[in-house]
């Protein structure tokens, strides 16, 4: 008889025999002996097709039988066959590289972190909605801490009213789209991620497609209608929503529609605020004010949970919601609970499509009106005919000092208590660095005090310095 | 549950540590408890025989493993597993890990972050031949 040596991981199916002993003739007479006696071992020597698996070696003495006559190869009395599991592996595709390794390290010597919660960030993709108060440390220190893919949505400029809390734009981005602004400050914090922008409202129209490429949803936005809005949309798409707001000293964080690993869904916006406030009632922080470092702390908090939440790594505020007292220093969590009479995914759900989250809030519809436009070249041609028109610069002094048109200074937060000096009747044209500012300006002229004389200049001062003056100071 | 002596950990940290950038490998040798407890009382370190990417792939030859059965035989132990190390990667297994993975044996995967190493975390292959984490205990003297 010859001797067939089994190796260990399989004598649990050869009844823990390491040698057996078979009949002579050939490795296939071998094979199908031992496959007969001890089935189990067939799915571990042979493949679907029945032949020797790849990751099984045969040996005849020394000698493979792959060098040999494969199941042809003759067994005598004497021979001694040894059954050689093949040991291979390996790491898989790598995912970092050493420069990533070295910025992620601090992430990746954390215990219950480590190098698995880093790869989590990498391939996580998060929408940001709002680049303000909240949105920038949201988008600073998940930028920081690499998720993979940066969403950011945003249709306002910067303005130098932002920066007391707008951690990420300095008073070189006044007047620019916060969006733009936005990737420029996180590119240059972390060149190994993805950002995608959106200068852009975000609405009923837009707001499924945006949301459908991200895994996550961070709505740092800073009105109901829009929050009932990013709520809807995660819902419908089955997307976790990391919510926070913030009021003068006061903010709120909570985990909605999160799907824990058992598959349960916890509780969206809707089940804790079934209806919005009245109009009027809870103002923005733009009419309201805000302790500029409230949403610095509230946001590191909403960024936090976004990163437990594609980690997996502790618990997070689902089912919980949490608020913080800045006055007092005083925290409490509630527990929250779904409803049944949730309208997006209660028992009977009558929003299965997006709203008109405007009138759902009873508010007016913002209405974006085409404004009244100058180019630089028109105003010129006003100048060069002495047209009778006033020119209102809307930026802060110490641009006016950098180069001015001769335009009367209003800055923009004091266009509204200075309206009073705005001729009601002669043509006015109003500008700042680029546009966006004298938009603004002319929007709350035209709905508080009724202009409606009034011209923004496109592009301002900047394209009237190049188009009409090129010798006066850009910045 | 696996328990590793002290001195046999150290040997496999050592080899994982040497062999960075490049992936190590080889045999771990001990006694299994009638409670299924493994414990590890001896390595045999073996080289990487994989040709080509080292630093993602090993492979031990057919002659390395017949020698660590006739090691387990000469010592009156059972081969009980196979270590080895990802550089750069977390201690889990890869899809290649587990296309190739034996039945009984214990999967030890030590993850080397830039020569300096992280976890160690142990891996056995199921009946529907997915991988189920092994505790990992400190051995304790007494």
């Amino acid at each position: 008889m010859a001797t067939v040596i089994i190796p260990t991981p399989l004598r649990k199916f050869t009844n823990n025999t390491a040698r057996l002993e078979v009949r002579a003739g050939t490795i296939q007479d071998t094979v199908n002996e031992l496959t007969q006696n001890f089935p189990d071992l067939k799915k571990h020597l042979l493949d679907e097709g029945g032949s020797i698996r790849s990751y099984v070696n045969i040996f005849v003495g020394n000698n493979d039988i792959r060098d040999l006559q494969q199941e042809n190869t003759a067994v005598k009395e004497d021979t001694v066959i040894s059954i050689v599991p093949a040991i291979a592996g390996g790491a898989p595709d790598q995912l970092f590289t050493k420069q990533e390794l070295a910025r992620y390290n601090r992430h990746i010597i954390i215990p219950g972190f480590g190098m698995e919660a880093q790869e989590k960030l990498k391939k996580a993709k998060v929408l940001v909605i709002g680049s303000g108060g909240l949105g920038s440390p949201v988008l600073l220190y998940l930028a920081a801490a690499g998720v993979g893919t940066l969403g950011i949505v945003d249709f306002d400029v910067v303005d130098d009213s932002n920066l007391q809390r707008q951690v990420l734009f300095g008073i070189d981005e006044i007047g620019k789209p916060k969006v733009e602004a936005a990737r420029r400050r996180l590119a240059a914090l972390n060149p190994h991620i993805k950002l995608n922008i959106y200068n852009t409202h975000i609405n009923s129209q837009n707001a499924l497609d945006i949301v459908k490429d991200y895994d996550v949803v961070a709505d740092g936005t800073d009105n109901f209608p829009t929050r009932y809005l990013v709520n809807d949309a995660a819902v419908l798409l089955g997307k976790p929503n990391i919510y926070a707001s913030i009021f003068q000293f006061e903010g709120q964080v909570s985990v909605f529609n999160y799907t824990d690993s058992k598959g349960t869904t916890g509780p969206n916006y809707r089940d804790l605020y079934p209806t919005p406030p009245p109009p009027g009632l809870v103002p923005s922080c733009a009419e309201g004010g805000v302790l500029g470092v409230l949403p610095g702390i509230i946001g590191s908090l909403q960024a936090l949970e976004v990163i437990k939440v594609i980690t997996g790594v502790g618990e997070t505020l689902s089912g919980r919601f949490y608020i913080f007292d800045a006055l007092n220093f005083e925290s409490r969590t509630f527990n929250i609970k779904r409803r049944e009479d949730n309208p997006v995914n209660g028992k009977n759900p009558t929003i299965t499509a997006l709203i008109d989250y405007e009138q759902f809030c009873g508010m007016r519809a913002v209405e974006e009106k085409a404004l009244k436009e100058i180019t630089a070249k028109e105003l010129y041609d006003w100048q060069v005919r002495g047209e009778k028109f006033q020119l209102i610069d809307v930026r802060e002094p110490h641009e006016y000092d950098i180069v001015n048109i001769g335009g009367e200074l209003i800055p923009l937060a004091a266009v509204a208590d200075n309206a009073g000096r705005i001729d009601p009747e002669k043509k006015v044209v109003i500008h700042c660095k680029m546009g966006g500012r004298s938009a603004k300006a002319i929007r709350e002229l035209e709905e508080k005090f009724g202009f409606t004389n009034l011209y923004n200049l496109k592009g301002g001062i900047l394209s009237y310095i190049d188009e009409v003056q090129p010798e006066l100071t850009k910045y | 549950m696996i328990i590793i002596e002290p001195r046999v950990r150290q040997l496999m940290i050592e080899d994982a540590v040497s062999t960075f950038p490049d992936e190590c490998c080889g045999f771990m040798f001990g006694r299994e408890e009638t409670d299924g407890t493994r414990l590890i009382l001896d390595v045999l370190v073996v080289d990487n025989s994989k040709e080509g990417d080292k630093r993602r792939r090993f492979a031990i030859s057919p002659q390395d493993y017949m020698t660590a059965e006739q090691h387990a035989l000469d010592h009156d132990w059972t081969l009980l597993g196979v270590y080895h190390s990802h550089p750069n990667h977390p201690a889990i297994p890869s899809e290649h890990d587990r296309v190739a993975a034996q039945p009984f044996f214990s999967y030890l995967i030590i993850s080397v972050l830039n020569n300096e190493i992280i976890t160690l975390r142990s891996w056995l292959l199921n009946d529907d031949r997915q991988f189920e984490e092994e505790k990992i205990i400190d051995y304790q003297f007494t």
